[in-house]
């Protein structure tokens, strides 16, 4: 039983990365890629320039056939990954050979119906033993989770995250940070994920509704896309998502031998507000 | 003959979280979590409120053109040579199917609940048209989501939905067809669910859609047993059959006869091209458990929890999920599920259109499919009731290109009389 609880944590968890932000004073960066977009092969390169260009945390997309929450541009990532042959069996595959190596926490960002069709009891040992850190599952809100995948994932000791959106109730806020451990997800957009030209200017006030009620730390994200942008919502949260702006930039430099170096220039722009 | 165990009526409610046993559910992504809660607290609220329920019917009656005949089809009983069969005729209801005594029900709600904007999803496009319509009846901007495979199939009722007023979206994604419909109404709602309400077309779907639809569709059995009483003598017929896509005109119609013991209930579902993963759509023969749509229920998918194509030559029938109280319902031998292929449907199609004058949809044809196997089981003195759940005209192309693809079916005959007898004999003649 004992062995079971709790793996040693390789370079330390969720947790302990938010921690160092802290530490710094600064909020975390955790950028989004859809694992196996534009290749499985490509995928750990493309892992390498995230944590090269600042990457606290990494949210590792799982692609699915049906992303009802996703935008254009994550919904054609998800596309190529899955012609190019990704899984859920691929990616834990990505993430056991290389989460040591890459030495920052990984999130799996899925939807339920891959997670679900493996078993829950063998996805979280799957993913224990790979070494994922945390699972975010897009249509699975804690008053499922809780009863379903959260207590095979508490016994491996890997991390719940759930969402709160802009339309949670204070209940809803209340049970999703009751539920999460690591952080808790906040959409800053009533929306699809995707880029956007302005951020709302309600965001600090919104955030902070949040905050005030969830003790974990507050990571924000859908939408983000520049450093500016990245600056300012960094002011309010704890940590700072972006995903479809990677995923775009790998969608317009697939074929590019330097597409990781690319990416990681993007990364490297977009966290060098939080660098102070 | 075969009796069933009835359920109690308490295990055949949903519970709070819309779980029928472990089917159902809410996955659904947080953002639309309040709005989803909001739904489901505004339909409690008004399916108990007097004035809502007598609007929904003063319209089902005068508008719709409810309650819809129950008609003894003579011809096709002789034809087969069995059981007396007995159609519900919702293909004579306005815009020529069931769907609209849902989407009827669910745009009034949209409008009690103050929503401005009408979204739908459509395979057939039935589902669409009956949508549009309502919407246009209470002057409500509509957008529609169809695959653009779907469209191709069906594009009269393309332009129906346009001439109503509704604006018809393309979706390109995936399959093009049912399934990417609704992935994108989902998408649209997520960010526009303040003024407007998604008007799901079938028995899927987060909590409340489920419940709220089979309830908006119940009226479809209850009418059909009081009409067999006075038609028949019996209001429990031996056999009740309905095709199932998600499963909606079945459930409308099984719903009246879950407590009756001697009613056996069949689904049919669409057997497509064959048994292949990827050319059916027969969910009970070669589904797994999943969740797809906000529900936990049958599911046609890769190991990796990947959903696969479907096949069907009916739009309304392609779809890679069914209703989770049908699961619920089969796993407790409450209802019986069987496919037809289809070529079984088109057969079916031709059958009823020669012997009582009657275009099934498409979708309705996979019941008489079934109907034309069973029937010549059975009894003289048996009966089946089957929900012939919409109208063909919409399908006439399709069945066109498929008879031709197959060397040509209806040979047009001239009209006897002088040109009548063979070349050949007036040849012989000379």
């Amino acid at each position: 039983m004992s062995s079971r609880r709790k793996r040693p944590s390789r370079n330390g968890g969720i947790a302990a990365s938010f921690a160092a932000c802290r530490k710094q004073r600064r909020s975390a960066f955790i950028p989004f890629l859809v694992a196996g977009d534009p290749s499985l092969e490509a995928t750990p390169d493309l892992l390498r320039a995230l944590v090269a260009g600042g990457a606290d945390v990494i949210e590792l997309g799982v692609a699915f056939s049906d992303p009802i929450a996703d935008g254009p541009t994550i919904q054609r990532g998800s596309h190529r990954a899955l012609a190019a042959g990704s899984s859920l069996s691929a990616v834990l595959g990505i993430v056991e050979r290389h989460r040591e190596e890459l030495g920052v926490p990984i999130v799996l960002f899925t939807y339920y119906n891959p997670v679900h069709a493996r078993g829950v009891e063998t996805f979280a040992a799957q993913a224990a033993d790979s070494g994922v850190d945390g699972v975010l599952c897009v249509d699975l809100p804690p008053d499922e989770g809780l009863r379903e995948l959260q207590p095979a994932l508490e016994e491996r000791g890997v991390n719940s995250i759930y969402l709160i959106a802009a339309t949670s109730t204070r209940e809803r806020i209340d049970r999703a940070a009751a539920a999460s451990n690591g952080f808790v997800y906040y959409t800053a957009r009533s929306d699809v994920t995707g880029e956007r030209e302005d951020l709302i200017p309600t965001l600090a006030r919104e955030v902070k509704r949040v905050r005030r009620r969830v003790r974990l730390p507050v990571a924000v994200g859908f939408g983000i896309s520049t450093p500016r942008q990245v600056e300012e919502v960094a002011k309010v949260a704890h940590g700072v998502v972006v995903g479809s702006a990677l995923v775009r930039l790998v969608e317009e430099n697939a074929g590019e031998p330097d597409l990781a170096a690319l990416l990681e220039r993007q990364v490297g722009e977009l966290t060098a507000p939080l660098r102070g | 003959m075969k009796v069933r165990t009835p359920l109690a009526a308490e295990a055949l409610a949903p519970d709070e979280g819309g779980r029928y046993g472990v089917y159902g559910g809410r996955y659904a992504p947080e953002t639309l979590m309040a709005p989803l809660e909001e739904l489901s607290r505004a339909y409690d609220r008004l399916r108990r409120k007097r004035a809502f329920t007598r609007r929904l019917r003063h319209l089902l009656e005068h508008y719709v053109g409810r309650p819809t005949p129950l008609y003894f089809a003579e011809r096709l009983t002789e034809h087969l040579g069995g059981a007396r069969i007995y159609l519900k005729r919702e293909d004579l209801l306005h815009t020529g199917a069931h769907k609209i005594n849902n989407a009827l029900g669910q745009v009034l709600l949209a409008n009690e609940m103050g929503k401005t904007r009408i979204i739908a999803e459509t395979g057939a496009g039935q589902h669409g048209v009956a949508t549009a319509t309502a919407a246009a009846l209470l002057g409500l901007d509509c957008v529609v989501y169809m695959g653009e495979e779907d469209m191709r199939r069906q594009r009269l009722n393309v332009y129906r939905m346009q001439l109503l007023g509704a604006e018809v979206v393309a979706v390109d994604a995936g399959s093009q067809t049912l399934k990417d419909a609704i992935n994108e109404a989902f998408r649209d709602w997520v960010a526009s669910f303040a003024d407007t309400h998604y008007v799901l077309g079938t028995v899927t779907g987060p909590e409340p859609y489920p419940r709220m639809v089979r309830q908006f569709h119940s009226v479809i059995g209850a009418e059909a047993r009081r009409q067999l009483r006075r038609l028949a003598g019996t209001a429990d017929p031996d056999v009740a059959v309905a095709c199932v896509g998600g499963g909606s005109n079945a459930m409308g119609l099984f719903s009246a006869f879950l407590d009756r013991p001697n009613v056996l209930l069949v689904g049919v579902e669409a057997g497509g091209r064959g048994p292949d993963l990827g050319d059916h759509a027969a969910r009970f023969a070669g589904g797994t458990l999943g969740v797809l749509h906000g529900a936990r229920t049958l599911v046609l998918q890769d190991d990796e929890g990947q959903v696969v194509g479907t096949h069907s030559v009916s739009a309304g029938l392609d779809y890679p999920a069914v209703g989770p109280e049908h699961v619920f319902l089969h796993e407790h031998g409450q209802i019986e599920f069987t496919s037809a292929t289809d070529q079984e449907a088109i057969d079916a199609f031709h059958l009823l259109s020669a012997t009582e004058g009657i275009l099934p949809a498409l979708e309705s044809a996979h019941a008489i499919a079934e109907v034309a196997r069973r029937a010549p089981e059975m009894e003289p003195d048996r009966v089946i009731l089957v929900n012939l759940s919409g109208r063909g005209d919409k399908d006439v192309e399709s069945v066109l290109e498929y008879d031709a693809a197959s060397g040509g079916r209806v040979s047009v005959r001239r009209p006897s009389g002088r040109h009548s007898g063979s070349a050949s004999g007036d040849g012989d003649a000379e």
